[in-house]
């Protein structure tokens, strides 16, 4: 009980005990007081444009967006089916063809006919480099355990050629949607493995991350979960998903988006697609991949890479 | 009574903060209705070292985050629920972004729990609660947490998942087989038989700091980074090069250093943007770990 009353009028300094006074004039004296121009000065140099490089493409009126193939070439191929069905001008792909699913080599000619321009997801960035995981940025051992299997898996199946195409591919793209320009990310502008969850990305961080991107729309995916969200400022955050596996509310559909020059500004359309799911697991099972990935493809239910959701899209899952 | 000399190394590295994504706040204070023996900045019902945060103060401080575009807020003590005001600087948080509550689970009655639920069904971003729990039993956590603290603990985890909140309980190396699978699978079971279906848990290491210095051995001098420590790729994997922590008397490096005087950084946010020397042992176990305090 000593320990309970030991500090009154005492500061823990360090291991020591102080007079409270003390240690409040120290902390009182420490660190830097800039005035309130340095402060404005410290906060613009902080927040200042990030410069890019990347030319824009565009403009157009209509363009399709998704992410995620995940070697899931029968979503693919119904993706470029529904996106020309639906008079997209252009087809972008933000990333990580590949992973989770089964026989890598077939998606290839399907970004090929469908004239699909794509970035480097990390996936891209770790085939490409020889790396020896997918640096999907979890921190579970049980998420680790099955990344680690659809990596080696893909790794494997992968031709040289494949690899060093992916390698090859631009980290971001900048698209102009009638008067908009989109900044065409994986994870976000800032890292290729950020994930950006609809809960935990806050209107303020979008539009200070908006600021310095000088963009009037960031579309990103990794996560696997679509979301949109439209800024204050006007501008938009988008969350296109992904088309190799389903967005973990018990659907077996895949979602992307199409984005679309409006009256007022952009129209973001997040659309579910269904795909032939039944042949996808029926080949997953042939080659042998986890019966848990092939449980998220017929029930639409995640049971991986669950640790790594926030909170609220915690608890809409299932397991 | 004197005061610590603190004897950097020729030559500390410094960490540069990368962006502000994490903010945190000290906003128990440094006191707290137990007493733990590993408690790295030695909370009890009578350290003042750092008050209990007004709604006014955390708010200031919030509006500053959001011109930085800060990602998300953690709450830490001492005890935030001896603030009277934490209910509602937890709804003004989650209006600007996520929250993320660090709790001894002590005060989580069933009202209070509900009031969480809706604050949390209320709002646009995630609320997530960490309560920190030292042993698989009575008699491995009271010694550490106090006593009698172990069942109290146990109803107020059952106490949120009865509300539909599913915490994240927070195990230090204390407990010594907590960081092997074995141990994890230990609590994973202890939470299912508590009907939690889906049990989260984050292992940290213990700081050799305050408390724990006195029950677990203080650092040695060699416990500390030099500049030949640094990484190829910078020291974006350390906490400090993505957060700030604030407490009533001003802003702070980490949440670890909150009692060094030397790891107070300035009295607004604008005045912390700068970089940091690594020269204190806490920022060797960060490194070593690879501890981050973020759930």
């Amino acid at each position: 009980m000593s320990k309970l009353i030991v500090h009154r009028g005492l500061a823990t300094w360090g291991e020591a005990l102080v007079p409270l006074d003390r240690f409040r004039a120290a902390a009182a004296e420490a660190g830097v007081r800039l005035t309130p121009e340095e402060r404005e000065a410290a906060v613009r140099s902080y927040t200042a444009a990030v410069p890019d490089p990347a030319p824009v493409e565009g403009p157009y009126r209509r363009i399709a967006v998704f992410g995620g193939v995940y070697n899931n070439h029968f979503g693919l191929a119904a993706l470029l089916d529904d996106a020309a069905r639906r008079g997209a001008e252009a087809v972008y792909c933000l990333g990580d063809l590949g992973g989770f699913g089964p026989n890598p080599e077939k998606v290839r000619p399907l970004l090929a006919q469908g004239g699909v321009r794509a970035i480097q997801g990390n996936y891209e960035e770790s085939l490409a480099a020889g790396r020896e995981d997918c640096n999907c940025g979890y921190t579970d051992p049980r998420d680790n355990h099955f990344a680690e299997i659809s990596y080696r898996y893909t790794e494997r199946n992968c031709s040289g050629g494949y690899k060093a195409w992916m390698g090859e591919l631009p980290r971001r793209r900048r698209v102009r949607v009638g008067e908009r320009e989109l900044l065409l990310v994986h994870g976000s502008p800032r890292r290729i493995n950020e994930f950006l969850f609809r809960s935990t990305s806050p209107v303020p961080f979008l539009e200070v991350l908006l600021d310095q991107h000088r963009c009037d729309g960031i579309l990103a995916t990794h996560t696997g979960l679509h979301w949109h969200r439209r800024l204050p400022s006007g501008r938009d955050a988008v969350n296109v998903g992904v088309i190799g596996r389903p967005a973990n509310d018990g659907g077996t559909n895949v979602w992307y988006a199409m984005l679309e020059e409006g009256e007022d500004g952009l129209v973001v359309d997040l659309l579910p697609l269904a795909y032939d799911h039944q042949g996808l697991a029926a080949e997953m099972r042939r080659e042998g991949l986890p019966e848990e990935f092939v449980e998220t493809i017929e029930t639409g239910w995640w049971t991986t890479c669950l640790e790594i959701l926030p909170a609220r899209e915690r608890a809409a899952s299932r397991f | 009574m004197s005061v610590p000399e603190l004897k950097p190394l020729a030559a500390a590295p410094r960490v540069e903060l990368k962006s502000l994504d994490t903010l945190w706040f000290q906003v128990g204070g440094t006191v707290c209705n137990l007493a733990c023996t590993h408690c790295f900045i030695s909370c009890s019902p009578t350290n003042h070292t750092h008050e209990f945060m007004t709604l006014a103060e955390v708010r200031r401080f919030l509006d500053e985050a959001a011109g930085l575009g800060v990602r998300e807020y953690y709450f830490t003590g001492g005890e935030p629920f001896l603030n009277p005001q934490m209910e509602a600087i937890l709804a003004v948080a989650l209006e600007v972004g996520p929250a993320n509550v660090l709790t001894n689970g002590l005060l989580l009655d069933p009202g209070r729990c509900a009031r969480l639920k809706a604050l949390e069904e209320a709002a646009d971003y995630s609320l997530d609660l960490r309560v920190s729990l030292d042993g698989y039993d009575a008699s491995s956590n009271d010694p550490i947490r106090g006593a009698g603290t172990f069942a109290r603990i146990l109803e107020g985890i059952r106490n949120l998942a009865a509300a539909g909140l599913n915490p994240v309980i927070t195990v230090t190396e204390v407990c010594r087989e907590a960081a092997s699978d074995s141990g994890k699978e230990r609590f994973f079971e202890l939470l299912r038989a508590m009907g939690i279906h889906r049990p989260r848990l984050k292992i940290l290491p213990v700081f050799q700091l305050g408390a724990e210095a006195a029950r677990g051995g203080a650092y040695e001098s060699w416990q500390r980074l030099r500049e030949e420590d640094t990484p190829e790729d910078g020291w974006t994997h350390l906490q400090c090069s993505s957060c700030r922590m604030v407490t009533d008397q001003g802003v702070w490096v980490c949440p670890i250093l909150v009692n060094e005087p030397s790891a107070k950084m300035g009295d607004t946010l604008a005045d912390t943007l700068e970089s940091f020397p690594l020269e204190h042992s806490a920022c060797w176990t960060c490194h070593v770990y690879g501890v981050s305090c973020k759930t």
